[in-house]
């Protein structure tokens, strides 16, 4: 069991749902990540999903395209990132998950990545860009090392398919809301709850829901079908005041998951 | 730059040697290929499957298609006797496939008016496409304006810049032209921003990938629709030449014109086939868009294939004076060709091509586009080593009209 899987048979047990900021690693500098990290935890996120910023983006709108860019302006490295979570992890109690394009994975090798990631301290990793087809090795690795690598179901997914990726992943399934990239909506697809809950009768994995998610009332809506709700754009879209005062940052971060948190129960 | 081992050597190892019967259905070349793309665009791609095996199995579509390329296009292009360049060189005898002479000016409509017909079988409402030097956004606008079909073109605001003329000509045929301000500016940006807009509209909307890049099927298809451009020039040169060439010279972006040269000679092994990239200001990181010279095999928007990046995967910055080849990655199948030493590829700066620009302008009364020159300064070099009763082709891709305020501006003249 990682710790992902112990999250979810905990949160299970007390009828609770898993609520998983994302953050980009490095933006504007680790140091803040590091702060970012501790006080999502302090809060009391069940997990946090960490960016590892990417050149070419495909799947990621304006916000986070952004950040990334806004990362990797400062040279920032792979193994700096690692580097830094790996000091941050003893005062963290949540899991960690990598949201990792396969380009970086496939430059260092699945397995070195796959190391790295477990002594920093991450419990699994996301590769929005590596289909079930091609994740066979990935796949194998992480299985070997305990390690969850989290697969993706979209709303273009056939149902047949979707069963098919859910035996696949490991930690839980991340169901991404809309046919499109990441960023903040004001209305999430009327057939979104239909979907999920189709699948969650099929799948003993949890479910987590991610894109677009920025809302309590989103929140509202979607935390009792699913195990857990990812939010991105809304909290990466605050980093970027950190440039400016990363108190101020750190007090937007704070207001917003709070107010999210709230509306989970 | 090395000369690929003989083919015929014993010494090789069986499964070095290239073939045709590439990709496998997981769209693979080799090792090459692939699809890594996010899971919303896999229904799309797995439709395209189908709709293209269905479509290359139907009479009526390849009827329509080759209609249209021998009235609309003007096909076959010509295959040119340049004496006066073969003499001024004093080497082998030089051959060039015009396909500047196609409508639009360059071998893009090929593949745009294939694909468009695709967009229709698969009754999508919408097209979108990326375009660097603008040959390829300007053949999309046409494909679309001749099917009544809207039109969205991804350009990187530096192409936008440098290739006006083109910019200028989608607009007049109603294409929207959105220029991409992120990043370097340049056709890897285009590319992702066409992608984005696919993640959000894949479903009533085809994208019309311009190069033989991206996940499987398109660098199969963009190949197979490109290879009217190596089958006609095969016959030409039975006919003209009574036998095939000695070599093959084309350029090499996202590598279509050349991969459609190349692939019907694949198992013509006495046919030298060369491949030349973009070689920009020479071979320092960052001065060039040579994956093939100087990159290694990596993922770049949606496939496997050799790329520039760093050490930690990122996409580095590339650099050619022309906006067609100034890309980091290449198509797989050229991957492939290079690790099984089929293709020879080999790099030429922006001087040496703007040279190569002028010495055709005077010599055979031709303008050429800025990303063909790059062909054109190789194939000289490789003519003069060759003998007068040799042969050697250039893929001559497209037309130099649109560079001319460009070419001013980079040679410090009025334009
Ligand atoms: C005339 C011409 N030749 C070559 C290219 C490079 O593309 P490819 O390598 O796909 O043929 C372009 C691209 O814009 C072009 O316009």
């Amino acid at each position: 069991m990682t710790a992902i899987d112990e999250l979810f048979v905990k949160l299970k047990g007390q009828g609770k749902k898993a609520f998983m900021p994302f953050i980009t690693a490095a933006d504007p500098t680790l140091a803040f990540t590091r702060l970012v990290l501790r006080k999502l935890n302090d809060l009391g996120c069940s997990m946090a999903e960490i960016g590892i910023p990417y050149s070419d983006p495909i799947a990621d709108g304006p916000v986070i395209q952004a950040s990334y860019t806004r990362a990797l302006g400062s040279k920032i490295k792979l193994h700096d990132i690692f580097e830094q979570v790996a000091a941050e992890r003893s005062n963290l109690t949540m899991p960690l998950v990598s949201m990792v394009s396969y380009a970086i994975i496939h430059r260092h090798g699945a397995e070195r990545y796959v190391e790295a990631a477990l002594s920093a301290g991450f419990s699994g990793a996301i590769v929005p860009d590596l289909l079930v087809e091609e994740s066979e090795q990935l796949a194998r690795i992480c299985k070997a090392k305990q390690f969850n690598l989290i697969q993706l179901v979209t709303p273009t997914t056939p149902r047949e398919r979707a069963l098919r990726i859910a035996e696949q992943s490991s930690g839980f399934l991340y169901f991404v809301s809309v046919t499109g990239i990441t960023g903040e909506r004001t209305e999430l697809p009327p057939d979104l709850v239909d979907r999920v809950s189709w699948l969650r009768e099929r799948t003993p994995l949890p479910i987590c829901i991610g894109f677009g998610v920025s809302k309590p009332e989103h929140v509202k809506l979607l935390a009792p079908v699913s195990d857990g709700l990812i939010v991105g754009s809304a909290i990466v879209r605050l980093m970027e005041q950190a440039t400016q005062s990363e108190s101020a940052a750190l007090a937007s971060i704070e207001s917003l998951v709070t107010s999210l948190l709230k509306a989970m129960e | 730059m090395s000369l690929a081992p003989s083919v015929k050597s014993t010494t090789q190892p069986v499964e070095t040697t290239a073939t045709k019967q590439v990709p496998d259905l997981q769209g693979r070349f080799g090792d090459f290929g692939g699809r890594y793309v996010p899971e919303t665009l896999t229904r799309a791609l797995d439709e395209l499957i189908v709709e293209y095996n269905r479509a290359i199995a139907d009479p009526d579509f390849h009827a329509e298609l080759n209609e249209l390329l021998h009235r609309f296009v003007g096909r076959p292009s010509p295959l040119y006797h340049a004496k006066r360049l073969s003499n001024q060189l004093g080497g082998a005898q030089i051959w060039l496939k015009r396909e500047d002479l196609n409508h639009t000016g360059a071998h893009k409509i090929n593949n745009t008016l294939g694909q468009a017909l695709l967009t229709l079988r698969m009754k999508k409402k919408r097209v979108i496409a990326e375009t660097g030097a603008g040959q390829h956004g300007v053949a999309s606008a046409t494909a679309c304006a001749h099917f009544g079909l809207p039109c969205v073109v991804y350009m990187g605001a530096e192409d936008v810049r440098r290739q006006k003329p083109n910019v200028f000509s989608m607009r007049l045929m109603g294409a929207e032209v959105r220029p991409v301000e992120s990043g370097s500016r340049t056709l890897r940006d285009a590319v992702n921003e066409a992608m984005r807009d696919w993640m959000s509209s894949v479903e009533h909307t085809h994208y019309i990938i311009g190069s033989v890049i991206g996940p499987h099927p398109f660098p199969m298809m963009v190949r197979d629709f490109q290879s009217v451009i190596g089958r006609e020039c095969r016959e030409q040169c039975l006919t003209a030449i009574g036998r095939l060439p000695d070599a093959i010279v084309a350029c090499v972006g996202g590598g279509s014109n050349a991969a459609g040269m190349f692939y019907p000679f694949v198992d013509d092994h006495s046919v030298r086939l060369i491949g030349v990239e973009a070689g920009g200001r020479g071979a320092n990181p960052g001065d060039h868009a040579s994956p093939l010279s100087y990159g290694s095999p990596g993922v770049l928007h949606g496939s496997y294939s050799y790329v520039m990046q760093d050490e930690d995967g990122q996409t580095s910055d590339v650099h050619s004076m022309s906006a067609g080849l100034d890309y980091p990655g290449v198509g797989p199948e050229h991957s492939y060709w290079k690790d099984t030493h089929r293709v020879e590829y080999t790099s030429c700066r922006d001087d040496e091509a703007l040279g190569a620009f002028d010495f055709l302008a005077r010599n055979e009364g031709i303008l050429t586009a800025l990303e063909t020159c790059h062909a054109v300064a190789k194939a000289a070099e490789t003519a003069k080593t060759m003998s007068p009763d040799q042969h050697l082709v250039i893929c001559l891709s497209g037309r130099g009209d649109k560079d001319a305020a460009e070419l001013a501006r980079l040679r410090g003249q009025q334009w």
